[in-house]
């Protein structure tokens, strides 16, 4: 039988990774899918701790279900700065972001 | 008696609409609005002059003290700071003497000041002068008194620095209101004291705190005279006075003759029942400071050339005679000796006359000729005849002569003095005498004497404009027949009706010796050549000199405060405010400077840096929270 | 070692892997290549604790919906060799320092805190249950999170066309 803790250690070294990812990478779309490693992350745990620790009630797997939705919805719009990034400076590198301020 | 606020709000008015909108108005338009509101002020204090002393007396035969307005304006628990208006004899006196003398001024500069630069402003600042002034005479209390005390020193300051493109005129102006700011700091002290001790700022306080306040009672009332003998050009501190005639001469008439510079006369007046209550020491030294600046004033305005000058050292002089009338007041009773109090009133309402009279006289030959100086004028009697009339006329009242308004009540004031002590009388005969002679030398030297033809015919002089001559003649006419006013009637040191009766044996020493001294005046100034005068110059060229340079008091002014304050104290201070105070705070802000220097790469706008610090953080923090 | 141990084990092993090859590889395509594992695999791990619905979901939205616009975005982005410039070795450190910071101090926690005891229910969630709990408007049901996660997405769309449009 799998233990409550083994899902959870899953779950946070998914989102530690994600933290990583989001620390060091210069591109925005890399960027845009380290956080949704973290969103993930914090999903599992929703229905873990659901299914776990409060089997009858339902709460985790709908926040679970409106998380989803709202990492769509965010991927969504933050997809189309990029592209409008993109469009203005030829690249989507954090670096330069800088320099949308000036415009 | 409600209608009396509309003495202060009448005067602020115009000052704030000439003040504020005085630019976008003609100058006439502007002088017709100043004039206006003063005509008001004067109908609106007669009225109030005429219903007081008609209403009578109380039972006890003393004019009652009216109140119509005291609101508690700045509460401080028990003590409390009220604004108010309050008539008594002596205000309502001032009352008249201050809109008289200011309606004739601002008729007077109508002409005067034509085509001057700023005459809005000169209207404005006149009107805001009034207004301070009228609202020290009729103060409930001596905060209130003080704080218009002071708005008559800023509207002075603001006067005499009228022509602010003259080098001279700033110093004057700058010199007037520091010496006499010096001088309220002594003033201030000692109403807090007063305040602190007797537990408000009333005229009348409680008798029982005043007895056990003690000695506080003549250190308050000294401190107040000091800041009374700042602003009425006592010695040693009437140094600003002179040079506070850099000045549009009407602002000399108003301010630095008739009425500011008795304010200090007034106070003293005021306090009076306290000085000869609980402070009787206190009097006769009052008496002493003030026979010494008439003596001083007197010597020094005899040899001055510019006639300006004379009439500020004679005012000085004759301030001296009310300061020394009041000092030597010893009891309340006016029938026995009390009768200076009487004396000095009686004559700061015929001086505000006549010397106002005498001011605008001297700004009309000023007018006439462009200068200031004797060696400009001579034998103006010709050009001038109105002018001439009316100056000889204040004159002959300056110097005591029968029945003009200035014989009675200097006779008073010498009756006084001889009742004090004989030696005082004696003295202040003499000083009466020298007044005499320097006014005739100063009307011969004007109106008669060696005439500079050279620039008389360059430019002759004229006889000055109706709006000039008319005050005058009507300031002429009050002289005539100011001291047949039954004074003491109205105004007696313990309110009661007091009959003047000139003392027969007073009257005619004066009056010889004001007689002597016109002849003196006569024989030495009167010809076009003056021989005996050089003569005495020549033989007495030390003291000669001396007198020119006012005995070099401004000298030791400006050795003390340079030499002595400036040097050993101030610069210290300076040093210290500098160095020390400024430089801790000036090391702060380096310190803070450096230390954001050094950190400022925490901020560089990348914002996973930025989240590397948050969860760095957020990981401290949760140790933190394990390990406690 | 139970079948089920096997499977979550094999789960956790795609997860973990993936889930740093996600984020090191230097190849953008890959990444998100990657990503899309990790996704399937959580939804494995869905279906491990008996929320087939969840995990339906979860492969229908993530990987199927935001997996592919993650796609198109990076082929709109991106010219075909284009890789990440490999990268500094003190930002890497600073990097690594601070995420195992925190990795330690949340798996402590974890290991540590006493959680109510816990109990693994078997049995699969009716979809009845759901859709009533979605509807209704009683002590835990969701009518009102729905509505506004709704509106949530119609202000996400018209924000993304306003934002993406050609100006």
């Amino acid at each position: 039988m799998v233990q409550m803790e083994w899902y959870l250690v899953l779950s946070t070294f998914m989102m530690f990774a994600g933290v990583y990812g989001f620390f060091t990478r210069r591109n925005l779309l890399t960027m845009l899918i380290s956080i949704e490693l973290i969103l993930n992350s914090v999903d599992i745990n929703f229905a873990v701790f659901n299914r776990f620790l409060f089997p009858e009630q339902l709460e985790g797997v709908f926040f679970t279900i409106f998380a989803i939705g709202v990492s769509a919805a965010e991927t969504a719009v933050a997809i189309a700065i990029i592209i409008n990034i993109y469009r203005n400076m030829k690249n989507i590198q954090v670096r330069n972001l800088d320099k949308i301020k000036e415009e | 008696m409600e209608y009396t606020l509309l003495l202060l709000i009448l005067p602020l008015f115009s000052f704030l609409v000439l003040g504020l909108l005085g630019n976008y108005m003609k100058p006439k338009v502007a002088g017709f609005i100043g004039t206006l509101s003063l005509v008001g002020i004067t109908i609106v204090s007669y009225f109030t002059a005429y219903n007081y002393f008609a209403a009578g007396r109380n039972a006890d035969g003393v004019f009652p003290t009216l109140i119509p307005y005291n609101w508690e304006w700045l509460p401080f628990g028990k003590l409390s700071i009220d604004m108010g208006v309050m008539l008594d004899p002596i205000s309502v006196m001032m009352l008249v003497v201050i809109s008289t003398i200011s309606l004739m001024v601002h008729i007077y500069s109508l002409g005067y000041m034509k085509g001057e630069t700023g005459f809005q402003r000169y209207y404005a600042f006149i009107s805001l002068f009034t207004m301070s002034m009228l609202g020290l005479v009729v103060a409930t209390n001596i905060f209130q008194m003080y704080i218009f005390w002071e708005l008559v020193g800023v509207s002075s300051y603001l006067l005499i620095g009228f022509y602010y493109t003259k080098p001279a005129a700033i110093a004057a102006s700058k010199k007037a209101f520091i010496v006499t700011r010096f001088a309220d700091l002594g003033f201030l002290i000692g109403i807090l004291i007063y305040g602190f001790y007797v537990g408000t700022f009333s005229f009348t306080p409680d008798t029982a705190r005043l007895i056990s306040a003690g000695a506080m009672i003549p250190l308050a009332l000294s401190l107040m005279f000091v800041g009374g003998a700042g602003k009425s050009a006592m010695f040693p501190l009437h140094i600003w006075l002179p040079d506070a005639m850099e000045g549009p001469t009407p602002v000399s008439a108003l301010i630095h003759a008739a009425t500011m510079v008795v304010a200090g006369v007034f106070l003293v007046a005021r306090m009076f029942p306290l000085f000869i209550d609980f402070a009787p020491e206190v009097l006769p030294w009052i008496a002493y400071i003030g026979a010494f600046t008439a003596l001083y004033a007197a010597a020094v305005a005899c040899v001055q050339s510019d006639i300006k000058r004379v009439l500020a050292f004679s005012t000085i002089s004759q301030i001296g005679f009310m300061m020394v009338a009041l000092g030597v007041s010893t009891s309340i009773d006016p029938n026995n000796g009390g009768l200076g109090y009487m004396a000095s009133m009686f004559h700061l309402f015929t001086h505000a006359m006549f010397k106002a009279l005498l001011f605008l006289g001297a700004g009309s030959i000023i007018h006439a000729v462009h200068s200031n100086e004797m060696s400009a004028m001579g034998g103006l009697r010709r050009y001038m005849p109105v002018t001439h009339i009316t100056f000889l006329i204040a004159c002959l009242a300056i110097a005591g002569i029968w029945p003009l308004s200035g014989f009675f009540s200097k006779d008073e004031i010498l009756a006084a003095c001889f009742n004090f002590n004989p030696l005082m009388g004696w003295t202040m005969t003499a000083i009466a005498g020298m007044t005499a002679f320097y006014m005739f030398r100063l009307y011969y030297c004007i109106f008669w004497g060696k005439e500079n033809k050279e620039l008389h015919e360059a430019h002759t002089p004229k006889e000055s404009p109706l709006s000039m001559t008319l005050p005058l003649i009507i300031l002429a006419a009050i002289t005539c027949v100011a001291g047949f006013i039954p004074f003491g009637k109205f105004v007696s040191s313990n309110g009661t009706a007091y009959h003047i009766h000139i003392d027969a044996t007073t009257a005619a020493i004066s009056l010889v010796v004001a007689v002597c001294s016109i002849a003196l005046a006569t024989l030495v100034y009167a010809r076009s050549k003056q021989p005996i005068a050089d003569t005495l110059a020549t033989r007495f060229a030390g003291l000669h000199k001396a007198a020119y340079n006012r005995f070099y008091i401004d000298k030791v002014w400006i050795f003390i405060t340079k030499q002595i304050i400036f040097r050993c104290i101030s610069t210290p201070i300076a040093w210290f405010d500098k160095h020390i105070i400024d430089g801790f705070f000036n090391m702060c802000g380096k310190c803070t400077a450096y230390l954001s220097k050094k950190i400022k790469w925490l901020q560089d706008s990348h914002i996973q840096h930025y989240c590397i610090w948050f969860l760095a953080g957020t990981v401290l923090l949760t140790i933190i929270l394990l390990i406690f | 070692m139970d079948i089920q141990t096997i499977i979550f084990i094999i789960l956790a092993a795609i997860i973990g892997v993936c889930s740093i090859l996600a984020i090191t590889t230097r190849r953008i395509l890959r990444s998100a290549t990657f990503l899309l594992f990790v996704l399937f695999a959580t939804a494995g791990i869905y279906f491990q604790l008996n929320y087939s619905f969840l995990g339906a979901v979860q492969l229908l939205i993530y990987a199927g919906g935001i997996t592919i616009l993650y796609v198109f975005s990076i082929l709109l982005t991106s010219s075909d060799g284009d890789r990440a410039e490999p990268l500094k070795s003190k930002k890497m450190i600073i990097g690594l320092l601070s995420t195992f910071a925190g990795l330690g101090v949340c798996i402590y926690v974890i290991v540590k805190h006493k959680f109510t005891e816990p109990v693994f229910q078997m049995g699969e969630l009716n979809i009845r249950t759901i859709g009533h709990a979605l509807m209704g408007t009683e002590k835990y049901q969701y009518l009102l999170p729905f509505e506004v996660i709704s509106l949530l997405l119609l202000a996400c769309i018209v924000g993304g066309i306003m934002i993406a449009r050609k100006r």
